[in-house]
């Protein structure tokens, strides 16, 4: 696909719509939320700093909010408040809110009692105290535990992304899925910088003198409000129905590229993650997603693929991809690992994908039976010596095979298995095989035509249309570039799909993508 | 009250009565209680004076100790009384049940003859000065913004503001250009000053001080003292004091209330206490500085028909009739000044070092205390 190595300045160029608009989103959900972290956050800590009793249960509470991994917590207000900025916002609003509660608490509890007791000698009531003496000698405190919040948020804000409410996570994501290196730095480098400029210009904000700041701090909430407008400017858009693809579909030529070229489609799109997409689908926040054409959730969120009509989607042969010492030093190895060749076919691996998505079975329980069932099923053997390594990407269907194959090597050889699960996206997954932190891993062959050899496009329009040629084109490329061998396919295609809730597609008489594009256009 | 002569007394008595009573109908001095030594008279006004304070029967308990028990005493209106005690005797809880920064379990306590929680608590505040030992100054405040506190509560105008605290630091030796700076641009002893000219602007009635001179160097606290004494302001004031300084309380104080584990041991003037103690404690607790107390307790007003007047020596500093004994024979032996000259009104006294020890000696032994 490139012609030369693109460099970092030559992609920030090309993209620099984006880049802007990214980092408008991200100013913006940052101090939105900072904004209604301080609104929260504050009344609390002066409360709590009243009522010392209420202190233990808050700054606990905001503790424990703490410690909920970003993405766990994106997922939980999913159902609650939908996709896109909400749920973004409220994520990062409670991260932040516990700096901001316990520098107040602290900033007000640390104020000298000689100067409260003067206060009150004079006659002040408790809210003059409050404002005239309490709040202006905590500020610098106060100021310290917003600046904290400030840089946290430009972190976690980066995770916005995955729930479709944009943000320089967008690169982020979507390098790490497409092995982008220039991608991921246009989109981190940035969100460094915002992070470090916040925190500095914080930090003279929190030099002031006394006097000074007293107007700071009325002009703080202007300039915050100020800031959080920016989030608004590039969503001034809408349209009919509403696209959610993940990072890596972003970037593809057999994904979002693609359905620009050849179906021309143009579709209001957000950038969300694999992990929310298809239920964020089925409760209506999405239309249209880009899936996986096995993916169990297709069953489970009543959702039909549209037909691929103009052939842009490759079909994908899963295989397991080995590094060849480890063919060398587990020389039962790649026998073991074929006995799955051509076993499972893809609405056996739909149904399997069904099982742990939707029955919430776990994968080594789908694995076991669909072992047991066809008869492939062997107690594990004793095993000693060094073990093989399988790792995987962090979906279910990666989670079964792994399991199976782990099955399988325990049964059939006395070799050791310890696995890495859930290792994100293809480029993690990819750089951990090729560094020999992994031994093995199934890869689908599309993702390794497009994703890791990237031939010219003249090289793909002539294997694309044959899924057995673009095995074996990768199959030889792998061998010669990265000495890592792809064992026989498993059986089943798991390609890229574009996949809208039956009903809708129904009532909207939409079954192709060229449909998809008329009704679009229509009106 | 010491009053100098029957003149005097006759012009304060018209004085209080027609400022009092309002039309003057005539003395009334079946209830005086008179101490006629020579021709100094000691007059005890109590019943003639207004009450400004009265504490009724107040206690106050934290958990199990009881911090101030069942106590009750009466400040009458322009008096200096001293709490005096050591730490832990219950002086500041009272003090500050006076403005109820402390509420009381039990009692009443009148300021004025009003009980104080009939009025709204931060009227009341307002209406009371307060001073205390590390200032309580706030540092995010100017010099002029901390003075100004109690009059921007109380909706003054500016320029009566201004007014009123240029002349306050002016009678309290502050510098003019300290009114745009921070308190902690200040040294101690006038941060201490700002403090009172704090509590002082609103021109209140009554005036509570906790330990005020007790953050400061003994150079300082001395100078401070005198100065506190001759203030103006301070004379129309009446003052409850709280401090654990023996020589402050004698200093400073009309009256002492000594009080020991929440009690109070003994009330009354520094004499009182020096020479008809009610208890081996009060005796015990002023011994070791009796001597130096004594001297105190005895202005040169008292031991004034004792002294002759040598007129050999022609160059010697002079001095004020009021001032106390100790405090003479310190500026003799600090200025090495052979004689001293005491001013009383148009007279004029002679005196040397040796002439005050006799006459003080002879007062100590003379029958009428």
């Amino acid at each position: 696909m490139n012609e030369h190595q693109q460099t970092l300045w030559e992609f920030i160029g090309q993209q620099s719509d984006k880049l802007v608009t990214q980092t408008f989103e991200h100013i913006g959900l940052t101090f939105i939320s900072l904004l209604l972290a301080i609104a929260v956050g504050l009344p609390l800590g002066v409360l709590i700093s009243r009522r010392r009793k209420l202190s233990g249960p808050v700054l606990g509470t905001a503790g424990i909010l703490q410690t909920i991994p970003s993405i766990a917590l994106l997922g939980f207000m999913i159902p609650v408040l939908g996709i896109g900025p909400k749920p973004a916002i409220a994520a990062l609003l409670l991260y932040a809110l516990l700096p901001i509660i316990r520098n107040t608490y602290t900033g007000i509890t640390g104020v000298d009692p000689c100067v409260r007791e003067a206060a009150l000698a004079m006659g002040m009531s408790n809210v003059q105290i409050l404002f005239r003496v309490e709040l202006p000698l905590a500020m610098p405190v106060i100021l310290a535990g917003i600046r904290t919040a400030a840089v946290i948020n430009v972190g976690v804000a980066t995770l916005a992304s995955l729930i479709a409410a944009g943000g320089l996570g967008e690169f982020i994501f979507g390098g790490i899925s497409l092995n982008s290196t220039n991608m991921i730095l246009a989109g981190a480098i940035p969100a460094a910088l915002l992070a470090i400029v916040f925190d500095f210009l914080l930090s003279r904000l929190q030099r002031l003198k006394l006097t000074t700041l007293k107007r700071a701090s009325a002009l703080l909430p202007a300039g915050l409000f100020l800031l959080a407008c920016f989030y608004f400017v590039p969503s001034a858009y809408a349209g009919k129905l509403i696209a959610g693809f993940t990072p890596e579909f972003m970037g593809r030529q057999d994904g979002d590229l693609g359905l620009k070229d050849k179906y021309s489609l143009k579709i209001h799109t957000v950038v969300i993650s694999d992990a929310v997409m298809y239920k964020a689908a089925y409760l209506k926040q999405l239309d249209v997603i880009s899936g996986y054409s096995t993916d169990g959730r297709l069953k489970a969120f009543g959702l039909i693929v549209l037909a691929d009509n103009k052939h842009i989607f490759p079909p994908y042969y899963a295989a397991p991809i080995v590094r060849e010492d480890a063919l060398k030093k587990f020389p039962k190895l790649e026998q073991t690992l074929n006995l799955l060749a051509g076993k499972i076919n893809d609405s056996t691996m739909t149904e399997l994908n069904y099982r742990t998505d939707y029955l919430h079975q776990s994968p080594e329980k789908v694995a076991k039976d669909f072992l047991v069932s066809k008869g492939l099923y062997q107690l594990p053997q004793e095993a000693s010596g060094e073990p093989v390594r399988i790792g995987s990407k962090i979906f279910g269907e990666q989670y079964i095979l792994g399991a199976m194959y782990t099955m399988l090597i325990r049964g059939y050889t006395h070799y050791p298995v310890s696995t890495k699960t859930g290792l994100g996206g293809t480029k993690i997954c990819f750089d951990a095989l090729t560094n020999n932190q992994i031994d093995l891993y199934p890869e689908y062959t599309g993702t390794g035509l497009l994703v890791m050899l990237q031939p010219k496009q003249k090289v793909i329009d002539s294997i694309e249309h044959d899924p057995n040629e673009t095995f074996q084109y990768v199959q030889q490329q792998f061998e010669q570039r990265f000495n890592i061998r792809w064992l026989k396919p498993i059986g089943f295609n798991n390609s890229y799909a574009l996949m809208m809730r039956q009903q809708q597609a129904k009532d909207l008489k939409i079954k192709t993508i060229s449909d998809l594009k008329r009704y679009l256009e229509s009106k | 009250m010491k009053i100098d002569s029957i003149y005097e007394l006759r012009f304060r008595l018209e004085e209080r009565y027609l400022r009092c009573l309002g039309p003057f109908t005539g003395y009334d001095f079946t209830n005086l209680y008179w101490s006629l030594r020579n021709e100094t008279l000691t007059l005890d006004l109590a019943y003639q004076q207004e009450i400004m304070i009265s504490v009724q029967q107040v206690s106050k308990q934290y958990g199990q100790l009881r911090a101030v028990d069942n106590i009750s005493f009466e400040v009458k209106e322009h008096e200096v009384l001293v709490l005096l005690g050591t730490s832990g005797c219950g002086k500041t809880t009272t003090l500050k049940m006076l403005n109820r920064l402390i509420e009381p379990d039990s009692g009443t306590i009148l300021i004025d003859s009003q009980p104080i929680e009939n009025r709204p608590v931060e009227e009341l505040r307002r209406s009371i000065g307060y001073a205390m030992q590390n200032t309580g100054l706030f540092p995010h405040y100017t010099v002029a913004q901390n003075i100004a506190v109690v009059p921007r509560l109380l909706k003054w105008d500016r320029s009566k503001i201004t007014e009123r605290t240029k002349e306050l630091i002016s009678k309290l030796h502050l510098p003019s250009d300290c009114l745009e700076q921070y308190p902690n641009q200040l040294s101690g002893g006038q941060q201490q000053r700002v403090g009172l000219a704090r509590a002082l602007i609103a021109n209140p009635p009554v005036l509570l001080m906790d330990e005020p001179f007790g953050a400061l160097d003994t150079v300082t606290r001395t100078k401070i003292q005198q100065e506190f004494k001759a203030l103006d302001e301070l004379k129309q004031k009446t003052i409850i004091m709280v401090t654990h300084d023996v020589q402050e309380a004698f200093d400073l104080a009309d009256r002492i209330c000594l009080m020991d584990k929440g009690r109070i041991v003994q009330i009354g003037t520094p004499r009182d206490l020096l020479h008809r103690p009610t208890t081996a404690f009060v005796t015990e607790f002023l011994n070791a500085h009796r001597l130096q107390l004594e001297f105190k307790s005895i202005t040169l007003d008292q031991l004034w028909p004792l002294l002759t007047d040598i007129s050999t020596i022609t160059e010697a500093p002079t001095v004020p009739v009021g001032l106390n004994l100790w405090r003479s024979m310190e500026k003799m032996r600090a200025l090495a000044a052979p004689a001293l000259t005491i001013v009383k009104k148009d007279e004029k006294k002679t005196v040397t070092f040796e002439q005050l020890t006799s006459a003080f000696n002879q007062y100590q032994n003379s029958p009428v205390q």
